[in-house]
């Protein structure tokens, strides 16, 4: 059995030695380039072009503008299509638009014989707009007067939802309550995958096929489909291996417009790779979130009545739009289930950079408030930091009155357990007491549940094929993506031991190709271990099935005598080995009288979710005079259900836990106040953590076997990045007594906090 | 793809300053770590470029007749930090460049194009100001001297004329002898990060360590140049070496310095940089040079 086991990565030696094929890797050599030209303003319309000199650059093919593109408007999430009108994604731009949102909004694009001929081309279009004021900000976006940024959506709100359980009015009149308030905010950042957003497209016949990097394909079809307004048997995406997508990929970015800019030069093949600010600026990013928090907590620590206000900037577009804030404010109720609570939750347009999915999903926007938020309230009641989430948090058979999704398994006090345990709790909350001096010590931690897939908000299927070679090995085709999580080597160690032949025996195909790809939505939530390894599961029961049937005509025996063990068929009860897999499998393919070529595919519609849990520790030291943290010593312990292969998942939680740090530490997108531009829109000013500035970063499990997980697993990848930032901001507050309610906790933040608490003159 | 006009590449000094006099528009081209970052922005698309990489007559750091250690201006950041003579006398530079971007820019960047780009945060740039380095500059009507305290022009403007190469960085014997060195970069990332602030400390102490004979202190983006905070080492020069000279020198430093408010950081927030990295290199200079407080 493989899995369980700390297996190579099928694609180790690939990527490795550089043969791992990525999208720019495969595009042809003679094929054109595309260039976006992006608007120099943040709101308003484009009134006109002049393209007169921009066409003279030798080298120009066609350049096209927002007036050329089709009048239709579609969505772009990497959300399962809702067959509701009222549950479908918003239709909120075009191809190219003449209604500018956001500074860096696409206009008109350059399509030249090389990229240098198009980059010249692009600074000689001359755009004559038409301004108007843009906002920036969710208050400033919902005062009244403001700015219509979408014609469909007046007063900017996209969405406003609230759910009450239990009467809060009703909870907050007991006597003796305590009442903590607090106001949280979380800055937008990106996603700072390797791989920038890219793609090509070209025709073959009347049909598009487009090479994307993406997490998405088949949802990418069904996209570009929309977007042009063709159907769906004419488009055709290739996914191969992708350099990171975070969710970012997890949208369609480039695919339609570049689908569509083929159709323009008669199919010839176009390149549309942006740069490292193009995807900074022109993809998507992880939501601003502000929340207003307010807690009536009993003396003893217990909860009565908690509530929750979230305003989520979502930039120019809708993109996943409220499916974030709605995440975050249910994960509010879930995490600490106790007393009334009541929730209210708004998405807002702005002129900002359009956000979206990014790892993790709006939870650690909600789990950096509410992890500040019980450390603020338990420093007002004096209590214990651990005590008081031990005393309110979710627990076992828990079932969500929104989302009925159930708590089948919790391993969250063990986490925290064996978080105590590593960082030395006890003995550093004595030894961190009473602090003076210009460097002092902290101690934090943070607790999370994140839930495993989408269902029931959304629809969770999957399908996977098997085929049987002549020797008896098996290609393994899945429509979930690889997107450097591991996913095609997890598959493969389900895929062997459900059918019951070695790993060796197992050829994953990576590249999806939605022609011959069986359905799935894509690599999103944390769903493929939990909801794909279902289908492969089920799809490899089906082939084993098979096998032993054809094995029973073989050997003239009854079917439900015979198994499939190690590459052999075996008697049930005797386990005598009876005939080599690969015989029966090349009898299958050759046989003179009864050829069956063997072949399995399922589908798993999957109806079923599950939480997984987890806990950060942090040791901090914060030198106050220069406005650092230094993370001396810092653990992720999580609950994610039996693990697959843990080497593999200690390197998600590696990701995740250096994801964390970068968002409480030091990432944010900046953009001028005035204009609307970006202003870090590279690696040099966004500060994402170098190998350097990561601290040894420690990972352990406990596995408790959840009863609905194809092997008893449940989510890892996004998981990890929930907890460190607000274990390092109470830790912080641990050191020196100073609550901070927003991150990044930068130096250049800390100096103005530490200003504004006394501890630098 | 970068989008240059014309590119020259020189075999010997008097080519290329032959072809910068022919091409006075025409940028020199060390490293190109500068250079090809403005280039691909479309800054300097479409130039006309020099390169003298290929020209070792230009690398290498050597100890002149009279003691004057003259560093090339192609010397590569790496180069600097590993050259035995730097590492004997002046380490604190070699300290300094070493804390560039990562070890790829540090083997491609050059110490000349550091200071001939003309940025407040270069990192050799404090260091070299705090030694009184001294500039060759050539050019085929023959060669200038200048002092480095003079180059700096302005933000990113330097004194080099158009026909003019920088061949040479000279750090004068009385400038090194008998002194110890501190640097200490601040910036948010530990590896591949501009300076938010950069200080550069050096001192010589009386025989029996207990008294300044001379402090030197100059600063990156504490004003849009690098600088020498001249009043904090006219306060040092005599001072006893106790816990007041730190906030001698810091206090006085930060009357030297003009930092700017930017959305990288405030003015504020640089001008506590300013004083508790003054307090921090003045300290670490001092105790290498066996002061004790
Ligand atoms: C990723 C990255 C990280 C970086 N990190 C840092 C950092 O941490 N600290 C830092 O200080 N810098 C940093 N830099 C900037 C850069 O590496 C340095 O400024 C380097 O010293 C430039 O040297 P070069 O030889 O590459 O210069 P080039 O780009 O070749 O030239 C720079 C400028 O100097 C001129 N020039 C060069 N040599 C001469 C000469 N002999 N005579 C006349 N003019 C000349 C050029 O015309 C040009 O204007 C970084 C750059 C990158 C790309």
């Amino acid at each position: 059995m493989v899995v369980g086991k700390p297996v190579e990565r099928v694609d180790a030696f690939d990527k490795v030695t550089g043969r791992a094929k990525y999208t720019a890797d495969m595009f042809p050599e003679n094929a054109l380039i595309a260039k976006v030209l992006h608007s120099t303003i943040a709101n308003g319309m484009v009134i006109s072009f002049d393209l007169n000199d921009a066409l003279k650059v030798p080298g120009v093919v066609k350049i096209l503008t927002c007036f050329d593109v089709p009048d239709i408007q579609y969505p772009t999430p990497g959300h399962p299509w809702s067959t509701e009108k009222k549950h479908q994604d918003i239709a909120d731009r075009k191809l190219l638009n003449t209604h500018v949102r956001f500074y860096g909004d696409d206009i008109a694009v350059v399509i030249a014989e090389t990229e240098l001929a198009a980059k010249r081309a692009l600074d000689l279009i001359q755009v004559k707009y038409e301004e108007q004021k843009a906002v920036f900000t969710v208050a400033d976006a919902m005062a009244p007067g403001a700015p219509l940024i979408h014609d469909e959506k007046p007063g900017n709100v996209i969405v406003h939802s609230n759910y009450e359980f239990g009467s809060f009015d009703s909870a907050i009149t007991e006597q003796g309550l305590i009442k903590v308030e607090g106001t949280y905010h979380t800055q937008q950042v990106q996603h700072c995958h390797i791989e920038n957003a890219s793609s090509f497209a070209y025709m073959e016949g009347d049909r598009i096929t487009v090479v994307s990097s993406t997490q998405i394909p088949h949802i990418v079809r069904r996209i570009c489909t929309q977007a042009l307004g063709c159907s769906f048997g004419s488009i055709r995406i290739i996914k191969p291996y992708i350099g990171g997508g975070f969710g970012n990929k997890q949208d369609a970015l480039t695919e339609p417009l570049n689908a569509w800019l083929t159709t323009q030069v008669g199919g010839r093949c176009v390149g549309l790779f942006y740069t490292r600010e193009e995807t900074f600026v022109c993809t998507r990013t992880r939501h601003a979130m502000d929340f207003d928090i307010t807690t009536y907590v009993r003396p003893d620590g217990s909860f009565a009545a908690r509530r929750i206000v979230a305003y989520s900037n979502q930039g120019a577009y809708a993109s996943h739009a409220h499916a974030l804030v709605a995440n975050a404010v249910n994960a509010f109720r879930m995490m600490y289930p106790v007393g009334a609570i009541k929730g209210d939750a708004y998405t807002v347009y702005t002129n900002i950079q359009t956000a979206g999915a990014m790892r993790a999903y709006g939870i650690p926007q909600i789990g950096f408030a509410l992890e500040a938020h019980i450390d603020d309230i338990a420093a007002r009641l004096k209590a214990d930091r651990i005590a008081l989430r031990q005393k309110n948090m979710m627990q076992l058979g828990y079932v969500d009155p929104g989302t009925t999704i159930t708590c089948h398994s919790t391993g969250l006090q063990q986490c925290i357990d064996k978080g105590r345990k590593f960082i030395h709790w006890d003995e550093k909350a004595k030894q961190y007491e009473h602090q003076t001096g210009s460097v002092r010590h902290g101690i934090g931690m943070a607790i999370f549940c994140y839930k495993t897939g989408v269902y029931p908000i959304s629809l969770e299927t999957s399908a996977c094929r098997m085929v049987l070679n002549q020797d008896g090995t098996v290609q393994l085709q899945m429509g979930a993506t690889e997107i450097g999580q591991g996913a095609d080597t997890v598959f493969s160690q389900m895929c062997a031991d459900t059918v019951g032949i070695p790993l060796e025996s197992v050829h994953v195909i990576s590249t999806q190709d939605t022609d011959i790809t069986p359905y799935d939505t894509g690599a999103y939530a944390s769903r493929q271990t939990y909801v794909c390894g279902m289908a492969v599961k089920k799809t490899g029961l089906s082939l084993k099935r098979k096998i032993l049937e054809f094995a029973a005509f073989m050997l003239h025996k009854d079917v439900s005598d015979l198994d499939l063990k190690d590459s052999w068929i075996v008697h049930t009860v005797s386990n005598e080995k009876l005939i080599a897999l690969s015989d029966v499998a090349m009898e299958a393919c050759y046989s003179l009288t009864n050829s069956h070529h063997i072949a399995a595919e399922e589908t798993h519609h999957c109806s079923d979710n599950t939480y997984s849990f987890g806990a950060c520790f942090a040791d901090i030291d914060v030198d106050i005079p220069l406005c650092k943290i230094h993370v001396n010593n810092i653990i992720n312990v999580h609950d994610s259900g039996t693990i697959i292969n843990p080497l593999l998942a200690t390197g998600q939680v590696h990701g995740g836990m250096s994801m964390g740090l970068g968002y409480g530490l030091l990432e944010q997108m900046l953009y001028d106040p005035k204009t609307g531009r970006t202003l870090d829109d590279n690696m040099l000013d966004y500060k994402l953590m170098t190998a350097s500035d990561t601290p040894e970063l420690n990972v352990q499990f406990v596995e408790p076997s959840d009863p609905t997980g194809p092997f008893g697993n449940k989510a890892l990848g996004e998981p990890p990045v929930i907890p460190v930032a607000p274990a390092i901001r109470n830790a912080l507050l641990n050191a020196t007594g100073v609550a901070v309610d927003s991150i990044p906790l930068s130096p250049e933040h800390l100096f103005f906090e530490f200003k504004k608490a006394g501890l630098i003159k | 793809m970068y989008d240059f006009e014309k590119i020259y590449q020189p075999k010997t000094i008097e080519q290329a300053l032959k072809l910068k006099a022919e091409h006075p528009e025409a940028l020199i081209l060390a490293g190109g770590s500068d250079i090809l970052i403005k280039t691909r922005s479309g800054k300097l698309a479409g130039s006309t470029v020099i390169s003298i990489y290929g020209l070792d007559e230009l690398r290498g750091v050597c100890i002149e007749d009279d003691g004057t250690i003259l560093i090339r201006p192609l010397t590569s950041f790496s180069h600097i930090t590993a050259n035995p003579i730097i590492a004997k006398y002046i380490p604190v530079l070699g300290e300094a460049v070493d804390q560039v971007g990562g070890p790829q820019i540090r083997n491609i960047g050059t110490i000349g194009g550091n200071i001939c780009n003309g940025v407040t945060s270069a990192d050799s740039a404090s260091t070299l100001k705090a030694y009184d380095a001294v500039l060759e500059i050539a050019s085929v009507d023959g060669i200038r001297i200048l002092p480095y305290a003079e180059f700096n022009l302005g933000p990113g403007k330097v004194d080099l004329h158009p026909n003019e190469i920088l061949t040479g960085i000279r750090i004068p014997k009385d400038s090194y002898e008998n002194t110890y060195g501190q640097y200490i970069k601040y910036s948010q990332r530990n590896a591949m990060d501009i300076a938010t602030l950069g200080c550069s400390v050096n001192v010589r102490l009386s025989a029996d360590c207990k008294t300044v004979e001379r402090l030197r202190i100059a600063f990156g983006v504490a004003a849009p140049t690098p600088i020498r905070a001249l009043s904090a080492e006219k306060a040092a020069t005599g001072a006893q070496v106790n816990e007041s000279l730190m906030e001698t020198v810091a206090s006085n430093a930060i009357l030297d310095v003009n930092p700017r408010t930017s959305w990288r950081a405030s003015k504020e927030f640089r001008m506590q940089l300013i004083s508790e990295l003054s307090r921090r290199a003045t300290r670490a200079a001092v105790e290498k040079a066996g002061g004790k407080f």
